[in-house]
């Protein structure tokens, strides 16, 4: 059994098996996936890309979809931080 | 009144009102405003998902994708690039190439970055997107986000959740002269005249969530909202008569003892 790869998610750690797709990783987290949009290291993927993709330690994941906005902040959201890192 | 729809990018509206999805209190509420609106178009965010509680509901779960436009903004975008990598997270995200697109120029006044505006508009236009500005009160930047591929313009009213109306009608009269796109005035509406005034005026839909959500009633406001579009957009086709100083006698004086 390989070790575990350490990836971020969101900005938090997370270890996944070695071998794991962004697909695996998505169902893993009982995401649908037609309701998400994945970014792999800034490169946005397509869907049909999700199990293609396979993921390496170090591997920066952001999973984002749709919530409630009108204007441009509404206070409560939580920001993605674009060039934190 | 029958075939007056508002057709963007070749797409057809029903309704005048677009309404915003943020600041309710949860989604059954946010849902229920949306249905008594009427509108059919109705605007998102994009952000992170929260993977530590799943148990959290899908805004989508409650407004239809199918029943409705969802229509993604890039809320929160200070800076060109972010606002144009937000846009293509939102079209990963969903089902179509359309954008509410704010590039913001500064946290207290939210006022649109308008040159940055243009910039990131022009690439995502490029790429195809179908970009839906929210720009300034400014005619000169809407006639060049239109002369840019922008199918519409939405110029604020006043600060996003200001609930001020209207502050310069007379820069919305000269953008709906001088563009020949819709025109969507987009937010800082407070109440329902404020929207019936934007619609007689000429703007062709009107785009608001906080004068909504953030109203003692919700949904009471919602339908208020509804009706005011509406009437708004029935004066404005109907033609209002001149402001005169004088009076005119509605009653003939003809047959008076």
């Amino acid at each position: 059994m390989a070790e575990p790869l350490q990836i971020q998610v969101n900005g938090e750690s997370r270890d996944c098996p070695s071998g794991a797709t962004v697909g695996d990783l998505l169902r893993d987290l009982d995401l649908k996936t037609e309701r998400v949009a994945v970014e792999l290291n800034l490169e946005i993927l397509d869907r049909q890309e999700f199990d293609r993709r396979g993921l390496k330690a170090g591997d920066r994941v952001e999973i984002l979809s749709f919530i409630g906005g009108g204007g441009p902040d509404d206070g409560w959201i939580r920001r993605v931080p674009t060039h934190a890192q | 009144m029958h075939n007056d729809r508002l057709v963007i990018a070749g797409r057809e509206f029903k309704s005048r009102l677009w309404v915003g999805t943020g600041k309710y209190k949860d989604f059954a509420e946010t849902k229920k405003a949306i249905e008594v609106s009427g509108a059919d178009v109705v605007t998102v965010a994009v952000r992170r998902v929260n993977i530590t509680d799943r148990s959290k509901e899908n805004l989508l779960d409650f407004i239809d994708p199918k029943k409705y436009t969802i229509l993604p903004n890039t809320a929160g975008c200070y800076t060109v690039e972010d606002a144009v990598r937000y846009a293509r997270l939102a079209r990963a995200a969903g089902v179509s190439d359309l954008v509410k697109l704010e590039v913001l120029g500064d946290e207290k006044t939210l006022f649109p970055d308008t040159g940055g505006l243009i910039e990131a508009a022009k690439i995502l236009i490029k790429e195809g997107f179908i970009v839906l500005p929210y720009t300034n009160d400014d005619p000169i930047v809407a006639k060049k986000l239109v002369d840019i591929g922008c199918p519409a313009v939405m110029p604020l009213a006043a600060p996003i959740g200001s609930g001020l109306g209207i502050r310069n009608p007379y820069n919305l009269k000269i953008i709906m002269e001088t563009v020949k796109v819709p025109i969507v005035v987009d937010a800082g509406v407070g109440t329902a005249s404020d929207a019936a005034l934007a619609m007689e005026y000429g703007a062709d839909a009107v785009l608001m969530n906080t004068a909504i959500a953030g109203a003692q009633d919700p949904i009471a406001m919602a339908e208020a909202m509804k009706y005011a579009v509406h009437a708004g957009r029935l004066a404005y086709k109907a033609g209002r008569i001149p402001r005169k100083l004088y009076a005119t006698a509605s009653s003939p004086i003809e047959g008076m003892l």
